[in-house]
């Protein structure tokens, strides 16, 4: 009765608080409070629904499962750098020994041959995709504004983009293969084939939502920026940096952050069906050992994935509020 | 330097004597027999950064366990070992050279220097183990056979189960119109020559292929559909109804029987005791561009399989952990402890006691065997994968090419000389032929004589015979 009373007299003194602390908790409980009780409910929802699932593989893993997988995929990162060092320790002993017996011996040091981890996957597919998502941006910015300031190009290109946009990655994923190997060989490559084909992909398949959006960006400049340029007679190469390029700046991000997803999302699908490394692999690894572990691994799999997608998204928000005038563009 | 003059002696007189044996006895494979080794010191490896890459199987054990232990280290031999998606894209591995070398099924050498499916010169040096295979049934179909099993007095099957007793369930299926579809794991792989065997010797007949027409599903006069599906998706694709049973390696067989989806049936060492099983593939040109490195693999590998079998499997355990890791076979310990220690679930609690299931050093079983090559190049032409008749010599000569045990000879002798085994747990390597004795000990009591391969594929009542053409 007391505790009622007490919390009765809070609510009320919260009510004749002055307004700007009335506002800083108002804030505090949209940031935080509320996405902490989303999470909750969707954790209680999901413990719920796992226990009642089972499959051949035991209980679908609920939320403490996953959070154990987390512990032993950090554990058995450790004990595989640990190994790693003993590899590297016992190598170097072994290129002195041979060393001593054969000066002409070209010692070098190769890499750790053991498995990769989780976190060695994590970090394999972030190069990738972001190699593969610079490369599309490359081309595809510089394609766009092209387009986008020229109507008959517009015309002639964009049958030919609207018909490779929907392909699915699956759907390339072999030839991509095929000409990778027929094309890529040297007998020292820089970049392992595996690594050249998921970026490759990757690249194909994100290229189209930057280009669209781009051009689009670029045809829909307003006529008075056009203008300007036309009375101050800027060659093209100046209209383009001093006009073009800042007006369009928010599609151009808009269409980046779209890119961005699906290049994240086809990377997984590629990884998955070339098993090339990455956390594709680790999924399609993991579903094939088939042991008790295993749904709980792919589930923390999935929650990473997940993450890394967000903060990827966060990232190039940031990057368009540092570069892009209209601030509003890049709250969503 | 006169010790080693002498040793030399000693040796050109054995070689000598092998090769005076060898001509005698078989002609066409004197080539290979006829190499000097020698058990001097060996050169250091062309090449010194490997990538070998397996098939999620037990019987992959010998590689892990060279790694893991270290056998290839003391090589000087720095190994990547990488899991593939399936035997196709494994075999394109070697042969395109993305893969230094793998854990191939027996027939995939032989079938890739033949011409059959993709043409590639292919060369083992080492027999990677016996039986470990076993045909699984679907819950359902299980319940259909159970009848005609004859019991124990515990009422438990009697084994090995024969093909007998699946024929009326087959049957059934066919006269409601329903295929009787199983799975196998690749075309020239042991587990379809395995699986077509006990179907036939049950009176199943599971289909020819006919190449020469084009026709390479194996599907012609079948009863029983064959169809490929790699080894780890097997109990899914049972669980999910597309095929009633299988035939493939451990540990997918004691994997149905933990997720309690299917049955094992038979095991292939009741099929054909300790038949040979997986071989180490390497391209013809490594080995010809990297002598000592295919030396000091094999050497690494012979280390690898001894330490699996020494002690009546005392160290098997330690192996099923190694196993049990995701990069490896992954699947949980117990499961892959049901076979590789020696036990064998069928139906589940019915564990028996299956001692050889799993043999990787025993019985002379990494030695590449001449005849263990054309048992299963009888196979392919006894369902028609090889389309024509061929010559005895035909065959031994194809196994010649394929089978290496020279390099296997050398890679023991310097073992022996380093102290690392003794020449007991050998062949004795001036005697041996390659073809091991007629082999009984098949369920259908049929004897296997490698020296006389026409005379063999005549023995079979369903199979294509001599002077038959599709």
């Amino acid at each position: 009765m007391t505790t009622l009373s007490a919390t009765s007299r809070w609510i009320k003194s919260l009510a004749v608080e002055p307004a700007p602390l009335r506002s800083m908790l108002d804030i505090a409980l949209k940031a935080i409070a509320l996405p902490l009780a989303g999470l909750a409910v969707f954790l209680l929802l999901w413990s719920g629904a796992a226990a009642k699932i089972d499959t051949s593989l035991g209980k679908f893993p609920g939320p403490s499962a996953v959070w154990e997988q987390f512990g032993s995929l950090a554990n058995e990162h450790s004990v595989e750098r640990e190994k790693a060092a003993a590899f590297y320790e016992r190598q170097d002993k072994r290129n002195a020994a041979r060393l001593a017996k054969d000066p002409s011996y070209q010692a070098k040091t190769r890499r750790y041959t053991g498995k990769e981890t989780f976190v060695d996957q994590i970090a394999t597919s972030l190069v990738t995709v972001l190699s593969g998502f610079s490369l599309a941006a490359v081309i595809a910015i510089p394609l766009g504004i092209t387009i986008g300031l020229s109507k008959t190009l517009n015309a002639a290109v964009n049958p030919i983009i609207q018909i490779f946009k929907p392909v699915s990655p699956l759907a390339w994923l072999p030839l991509v293969t095929m000409v990778v190997s027929a094309v890529y060989t040297s007998s020292d490559p820089m970049f392992s084939k595996s690594f050249i084909v998921s970026m490759v992909t990757v690249t194909l398949c994100c290229l189209w939502p930057m280009v669209i959006n781009t051009s689009v960006g670029v045809a829909s400049i307003d006529s008075d920026l056009v203008n300007v340029s036309r009375v101050l007679s800027l060659v093209p190469l100046k209209h383009v940096q001093k006009i073009v390029l800042p007006a369009s700046v928010p599609m151009i991000f808009t269409g980046m952050r779209l890119s961005l997803s699906i290049a994240w999302m086809v990377l997984i699908a590629a990884e998955m069906l070339a098993q090339n490394p990455g956390l594709g692999k680790f999924v399609w690894d993991e579903f094939q050992n088939g042991s008790s572990a295993s749904l709980s691994r792919i589930m923390a799999a999935v929650i990473t994935i997940g993450l890394i997608g967000y903060l990827l998204d966060r990232t190039v928000m940031q990057l368009q509020r540092y570069f892009s005038w209209d601030k509003s563009s890049a709250t969503r | 330097m006169s010790q080693k003059v002498e040793k030399s002696k000693a040796l050109k007189r054995r070689t000598l004597a092998k090769f005076v044996a060898a001509a005698v006895l078989l002609p066409s494979l004197s080539i290979s027999s006829m190499q000097v080794f020698s058990a001097e010191e060996l050169g250091y490896p062309e090449k010194e950064e490997l990538k070998f890459g397996f098939i999620k199987l037990t019987d992959m054990a010998p590689i892990a366990v060279a790694y893991e232990k270290g056998f290839f280290e003391d090589e000087g031999l720095y190994v990547t070992i990488e899991a593939q998606a399936n035997w196709k894209v494994l075999l394109d591995g070697v042969i395109d050279g993305r893969l230094d070398g793998a854990h191939m099924l027996a027939g995939q050498p032989i079938a890739a220097t033949m011409g059959y499916g993709t043409k590639a010169k292919i060369v083992t040096p080492f027999s990677m183990d016996l039986n470990g295979n076993a045909i699984t049934v679907s819950n359902e179909v299980w319940k259909k056979m159970l009848p005609n099993i004859p019991k124990m007095e515990d009422g438990r099957p009697v084994h090995p189960i024969k093909a007998d007793s699946l024929k009326p369930v087959v049957e059934e299926y066919n006269d409601a119109g329903k295929p009787f579809n199983m799975g196998m794991v690749f075309p020239v792989s042991t587990h379809n020559y395995e699986l077509r065997y006990w179907l036939a010797a049950g009176g199943i007949h599971p289909g020819f292929y006919a190449p020469h027409k084009g026709d390479n599903s194996g599907k012609i006069d079948a009863e029983a559909f064959l169809s490929v599906t790699p080894p780890p998706q097997m109990p899914s694709t049972l669980e999910a109804g597309t095929i009633y049973g299988y035939c493939v390696g451990e540990p997918w067989n004691q994997q149905a029987v933990f997720k309690g989806i299917g049955v094992p049936v038979v095991t292939d060492y009741e099929i054909w005791k300790n038949n040979p099983e997986k071989v180490f593939g390497l391209s013809t040109k490594f080995v010809e561009e990297n002598p000592n490195t295919t030396i000091r693999l094999t050497r690494a590998l012979i280390r690898a399989a001894k330490w699996l079998d020494v002690e009546g499997n005392a160290n098997r355990p330690e192996a099923v952990k190694i196993l049990s890791q995701s990069n490896y076979v992954g699947a949980d310990y117990d499961v892959i402890a049901n076979s590789m220690t020696g036990t064998f679930e069928y139906e589940k609690g019915d564990k028996r006691s299956v001692p050889d299931f799993n043999v990787f050093f025993r019985y002379n079983a990494t030695y590449p065997y001449y005849s263990d090559a054309i048992w299963y190049l009888t196979q392919m032409r006894r369902w028609g994968q090889i389309s024509e008749d061929k010559s005895d010599d035909w065959y031994k000569d194809l196994a010649a090419q394929v089978y290496r045990p020279d390099i296997y000879e050398k890679a023991a002798q310097s073992l022996i000389a380093d102290g690392l085994a003794s020449s007991t747990e050998f062949p004795n390597f001036v005697e041996e032929t390659g073809f091991r004795k007629p082999q009984k000990h098949f369920i259908d009591d049929i004897v296997y004589d490698g020296t006389q391969p026409n005379a063999y594929i005549n023995k079979f009542t369903i199979g294509l015979k001599d002077g038959d053409l599709l």
